[in-house]
């Protein structure tokens, strides 16, 4: 394989990728505010364009002509690097994620940026280092509710990521891999029914694994790192303009890696939920982007529960929340693994 | 390619040390130490030890740092002042650190055994092959670091626990 | 392209005497305890270089115990530190000298 034009694909990958997720980003904002809206009976945005569908842009206008604030008493190099932090380690998990069956072009995969042994464990590292761009943001604000907020984003992020995990001890076991690509090959065997959550009986992991990522991203009902009602806007408080907007992608970007994982770990990835039922239609062209519309079909499933789940439950309290993630849901995860374990043993004895 | 990757990581994770030797505030200090475990994350990849580079980063960088920098929020830790007990580690155990560093290095560098190189992807260990050992051969030493890890978290609740 | 192998002792050897050089001058007891967590990492390098030079896989196995009895002396550690700033009201390791809480 000719280096240069490994390169050459991998930039143009890498290229696509970013613009596509950058506007899914902009676009599952858009999303939230229509469907929040409309839960809660009314318009929602539908000035700017057709039904609003331009709203993004403007918002994004509208935040990086904003004044950069910088307040006098913050902590200023953790200040500035905070909010980099936190986009950076959303953006980056995208790199391992395949988003459709494996086509060599030139040899080069053109659906995945990067076909890693431990892709799983790649997302779950870069996510535990992203709780950091919350953390310095609260204590490098330098301000009482910033602080709070911070305080209870990493004792929340750290508890509940134990339970998060564990969830997914089970694909793992089911799978015998740590790579995306293995994992999903392992559930394709007969669409909608070998997917890990029916056919795996991993449903139980399946609903620990998404009630712990609501937690991780920050979300309703665990938003008390940001809970307006009581923390102002929590760690980013002192955030304006750029910085803010930065912290506001990082939040949407991990709500989409979520949904990227959940798709992959459970719902069979990039597969078709009919299996070989679906007679192969098409050129060449739709057979390989197929898969690709199959992943984002069900990735924005995933968006729109997000929302659905912000329109409709409250906010839990702070030990409810740490509560009911240690004697909860970290139980269950525990024994999710030792069924499935048990079950893989008796089944190959 | 390789050698480049090394001296990359390698400086960042010497940079990174010598932050934390030189920084008064503990955050600053938590930071570089955060860096030089990621920078080592990437030297195990290039050892060929891919789980270990994940499990650096997710147990390192994204826990027990994590522990670390929230105690120093809880605690809101200042910069520390210089005291008299300082003063005498200054004189007499830096230059003592520097020889031994001289000495480990030249020792090391001296020595040129003949399996003694390292290459990109001539040494892979896979995550299978790493869990057969650990959970097959050793697995008694496994099951007791599992009641120590308990024991851990019993002990750190009673001790930060609600007043006595 | 190949390295020799000890280039990454050195690395680790030039790691684990700051950290020693940090424990000595550091005054804040988290900063001191940071400074144990910075030595316990080279040592790890050394074993993770091992492991490659005579191709076994056991110095891996020795780093995946070191990487949790630090999260296990972590935890309880802090969790001291915090009981001693609790009863002290200091992280002064030069004022916490009473072999009492």
């Amino acid at each position: 394989m000719n280096l240069l034009v490994f390169l050459l694909l991998s930039v143009l990958k890498i290229a696509v990728v970013l613009v596509v997720f950058l506007s899914a980003v902009a676009y599952t904002v858009l999303l939230e505010r229509k469907l929040v809206g409309r839960i809660q009976n009314r318009w929602g945005p539908s000035r700017v364009g057709p039904s609003g569908l331009l709203q993004p842009l403007a918002d994004g206008a509208k935040l990086f002509l904003k004044e950069d604030l910088l307040p006098t008493g913050v902590y200023r190099p953790l200040y500035i690097l905070a909010p980099i932090i936190a986009l950076s380690c959303a953006l980056i998990s995208i790199a391992v994620v395949p988003y459709g069956a494996r086509i060599a072009w030139h040899g080069v995969d053109m659906f995945q940026i990067a076909d890693v042994n431990i892709g799983l464990l790649v997302i779950l590292s870069v996510t535990s280092v992203g709780v950091y761009g919350i953390a310095l943001a609260g204590w490098s604000s330098n301000n009482k509710y910033s602080l709070l907020g911070a305080l209870r984003a990493s004792a929340q992020v750290i508890s509940y990521e134990l339970a998060l995990g564990l969830s997914l001890v089970g694909v793992v076991l089911r799978a015998g891999s740590l790579n995306l690509r293995s994992i999903v090959d392992s559930q394709a065997a007969h669409g909608l029914l070998s997917w890990n959550v029916f056919g795996g009986f991993q449903i139980v992991a399946f609903f620990v694994y998404l009630i712990a990522a609501f937690a991780e991203t920050n979300r309703t009902p665990f938003d008390l790192p940001e809970a307006e009602s009581e923390l102002t806007a929590g760690y980013h408080t002192e955030y304006s303009s750029m910085k803010f907007a930065m912290f506001f992608m990082a939040e949407y970007g991990n709500m989409i890696m979520v949904g990227c994982v959940a798709t992959l770990l459970f719902f069979g990835g990039w597969t078709s939920p009919f299996g070989s039922l679906l007679p192969a239609f098409g050129g060449i062209v739709v057979q390989a982007f197929l898969p690709v519309f199959w992943f984002v079909l069900k990735v924005f499933c995933f968006l729109f529960l997000y929302v659905w789940v912000r329109g409709t439950l409250p906010r839990f309290r702070y030990d409810q929340l740490m509560g009911f993630g240690w004697k909860f849901l970290l139980p269950v995860a525990i024994a999710n693994i030792l069924a499935t374990s048990l079950w893989l043993a008796l089944r190959t004895a | 390619m390789y050698l480049a990757l090394f001296i990359v990581f390698g400086l960042l994770c010497i940079g990174g040390a010598l932050n934390l030797l030189f920084r008064r505030h503990p955050i600053d200090c938590a930071l570089s130490l955060i860096v030089v475990m990621t920078s080592l994350a990437v030297l195990y990849l290039l050892l060929g030890a891919e789980f270990l580079a994940a499990a650096q980063v997710i147990v390192y960088s994204g826990a027990i740092m994590v522990l670390f920098t929230f105690v120093i929020m809880l605690l809101n830790a200042g910069s520390e002042e210089r005291t008299h007990g300082s003063a005498a580690a200054y004189a007499a155990g830096m230059p003592g650190i520097a020889a031994i560093a001289g000495l480990l290095a030249f020792l090391f560098l001296s020595q040129n055994g003949p399996a003694a190189k390292a290459r990109l992807g001539d040494y892979e260990v896979s995550t299978g092959a790493l869990s057969r050992v650990l959970f097959r051969d050793l697995l008694l030493p496994f099951e007791v670091t599992s009641v120590l890890i308990l024991v851990a978290i019993v002990g750190a609740i009673a001790l930060a626990g609600k007043e006595h | 392209m190949t390295i020799p192998i000890a280039y990454y002792l050195t690395l680790s050897a030039i790691l684990f005497c700051i950290g020693v050089g940090a424990f000595l001058i550091k005054r804040n007891i988290i900063s001191v305890f940071m400074a144990i967590e910075l030595m316990l990492n080279a040592v790890n390098l050394t074993f993770v270089a091992f492991a490659h030079m005579w191709r076994q896989i056991g110095g891996q196995i020795f780093v995946f115990f070191v990487m949790v009895v630090a999260a296990a002396e972590a935890a309880v550690g802090l969790a001291i530190i915090l009981a001693i700033f609790r009863t002290r009201n200091t992280l002064d390791v030069d004022r916490i000298d009473l072999m009492k809480l």
